[in-house]
């Protein structure tokens, strides 16, 4: 039975169990969510340290302003120091300095991409999930195929193609940031794809969804104002999974010389350099592959702490 | 009353020989290997400002009927008349207009309210839709009207829907139906999913309502002592066909058909010392994919004779306002 609630004797009084939980003021799922977010420690503590990061790589110049490229041989590979935080790499060059710069790029190439993934794959997904019949079919058909394909060296076949062309409409460092984003996140939409079709798929059928269609709303209305807030749970987890997947992508090509050209520092390239000194200089593979590692896993366990928070089966 | 009356020209609403078949799609080619016959050939009229009840077991057919009506399912045959229009003729622009005429309230409270909008964004809905009000004002003056109807408050516009019990809700649903001030509303099973005390609130609700707009309803449950309550007439479904149509004390008195005597005798009398014969039916409801032939009713049938198999009833009067599908009753 549905009204499990004290059935109150008139109608007027909210229910005492359900409604006016806390405080007297209406919650809105998000902020439900959004309170049940704050009780995972794990993916507070994340975001605590994500904002860190991404504090430190905005506003990092302005508060250790020293130049990326400044070459000085009479410091070179030197560990970490009151001049260098972070040591110093082969031709002497400041890399906390670089690795602040190289975070601004990894960390907006992984968002970035992600909204490229996310803004593909719900449209894919939604074309899919409203249209049954043949348009369903073949754009589930195309999203298989780009799940079978394989991901890295088609990652580095197309950036080997299109890296001058780009270079030429864009410039050095933009040509380089569109290409990897468009690359990136056009290789990555499938999953998103896939959770929304099914999602569309169930929410569809729904009954407040018919309740729309009965009060006469448009098919657009029902997308926007029904259907696509209800399936943006799912998406949400899977956008923030995408993030930490682009900052590897991006570090893997990066590390495999065709991300960015080697003066523009990223996270993957400082790795790459780093990796012929592994012996001597350990510091200055170790700091990138820390960034790294830190941005990713922080990601996850908000991707995790979202999850938990959206799904209104888990109790927190 | 002259309402009882229905005609086909003073209807409402007049459905005839609905039918709506689902496919069955099966194999590596979806072709369709069977279909279901959800809904298989019903007639009925409903006048204006009556209440017809449409009872059945689960599965007869009643709901995919309703949702036939105000085009949500699209039927796969037959005509349904609307104020001198066939609505399954209809195209866009007509039913969006339809949709001011014609609302439905839902089974399930929890799923029929959009769980991200606010109890005013879902009422006011309609509103928005169909430009029913000018300003933001006005907007805002009906929603809070239209909650007050239903015995909700104003302040509780700015809520979800996961802050209301489920009577309350039913309410909401209610509010969001008579936004467009329909003529028609077609309630699937409305109090089935709610507390009994609940139950007799929004049945209550709903004919005040009645009363006050001069609503006509179209009132599907599967409980009888609901319908009998709220019905005119009363119309007896089975394995998509309308069994027997009959004023509603008519039909508590003297049911005619087989099957709506056997629906009759399992609705419990609230006296114990009270005895009465309960006829068991043998079997289950059969495979809507393949229903029995000729009548549908006759592998279940404790009169059954062997014609039964081969010839299909027709629905005939056997009494004033009294119809019947049986060879052998009425």
């Amino acid at each position: 039975m549905a009204g499990l609630t004290p059935a109150s004797l008139t109608a007027d009084a909210p229910a005492p169990a359900v409604a006016a939980p806390r405080k007297n003021r209406p919650t809105s799922p998000w902020q439900e969510a959004w309170r049940r977010f704050r009780r995972h420690r794990l993916a507070v503590a994340s975001g605590v340290v994500l904002l860190l990061l991404i504090a430190a790589v905005t506003l990092g110049p302005f508060i250790w302003p020293v130049a990326i490229n400044e070459i000085d041989f009479t410091a070179k590979l030197q560990g970490p120091s009151w001049a260098h935080p972070l040591g110093t790499d082969d031709l002497g060059q400041d890399l906390l300095a670089r690795l602040i710069y190289g975070g601004r790029i990894s960390l907006a190439v992984g968002l970035a991409a992600m909204v490229v993934a996310v803004v593909v794959g719900v449209v894919v997904g939604a074309l899919a999930g409203m249209s049954a019949g043949w348009v369903d079919a073949a754009l589930m058909w195309l999203t298989d195929l780009f799940l079978a394909l394989p991901l890295l060296p088609l990652l580095l076949l197309l950036m080997y193609l299109f890296r001058d062309h780009f270079k030429r409409l864009f410039g050095v460092e933009g040509g380089a940031f569109i290409l990897i984003v468009v690359v990136i996140g056009g290789l990555r939409w499938m999953q998103v794809a896939r959770l929304v079709r099914a999602q569309f798929l169930s929410l569809r059928e729904k009954e407040f969804v018919e309740a729309a269609r009965a009060l006469g709303a448009s098919k657009l209305r029902l997308v926007v104002g029904h259907i696509l807030p209800n399936a943006l749970g799912p998406v949400i987890v899977a956008g923030t999974i995408d993030v930490a997947a682009a900052i590897i992508a991006e570090s893997t090509l990066s590390f495999l010389g065709l991300g960015f050209p080697s003066d523009i520092p990223t996270w993957g390239s400082v790795l790459r350099d780093a990796k012929d000194y592994l012996d001597i200089a350990p510091h200055w593979a170790l700091f990138p592959g820390a960034a790294i590692f830190l941005a990713v896993i922080t990601i996850n366990f908000m991707g995790d702490g979202l999850r938990d928070a959206l799904d209104p089966r888990r109790v927190l | 009353m002259s309402k009882m009356e229905a005609t086909k020209d003073g209807a409402l609403l007049s459905v005839s020989d609905l039918r709506k078949h689902f496919a069955v799609k099966g194999g590596v080619l979806s072709r369709v290997v069977d279909k279901v016959h959800a809904v298989d050939g019903v007639s009925f009229d409903i006048a204006a400002g009556e209440t017809l009840g449409l009872v059945g077991e689960s599965g007869c057919g009643k709901s995919t009927t309703g949702r036939c009506i105000l085009r949500l399912i699209e039927p796969s045959s037959g005509e349904i008349w609307f104020e001198g229009a066939d609505v399954t003729k209809m195209d866009a622009t007509a039913l969006r207009a339809l949709r001011r005429d014609m609302q439905i309230i839902f089974q399930d409270p929890y799923a029929s309210l959009n769980p991200r909008l606010t109890v005013g964004a879902i009422v006011g809905e309609a509103l928005t839709i169909h430009n029913l009000v000018k300003s933001r004002r006005a907007h805002e003056e009906r929603v809070v009207q239209l909650l007050e109807t239903v015995g909700l408050q104003a302040d509780h516009m700015r809520r979800f829907p996961h802050e209301f019990s489920g009577g309350q809700r039913q309410r909401i649903g209610i509010a969001r139906a008579l936004a467009v001030e329909p003529k028609l509303i077609v309630c699937d099973e409305p109090v089935s999913a709610l507390d009994v005390s609940i139950q007799a609130q929004v049945i209550n609700l709903l004919e005040d309502l009645q009363e006050q707009f001069g609503l006509t309803y179209l009132f599907i449950a599967h409980d009888l002592s609901v319908v009998e309550h709220i019905s005119t007439r009363i119309a007896v479904m089975y394995l998509g066909r309308v069994v027997e149509i009959a004023p509603a004390r008519d039909l508590y008195d003297t049911p005619l058909h087989p099957y709506s005597e056997a629906l009759l005798s399992a609705v419990p009398i609230p006296d114990p010392t009270v005895k009465r014969q309960r006829i068991m039916l043998q079997g289950d409801v059969p495979n809507p994919i393949n229903p029995p032939s000729g009548c549908h009713f006759h592998t279940r049938c404790p009169i059954a004779k062997p014609d039964c198999a081969t010839r299909v009833p027709e629905l005939r009067e056997s009494r004033p306002g009294h119809w019947v599908s049986c060879h052998y009753r009425g």
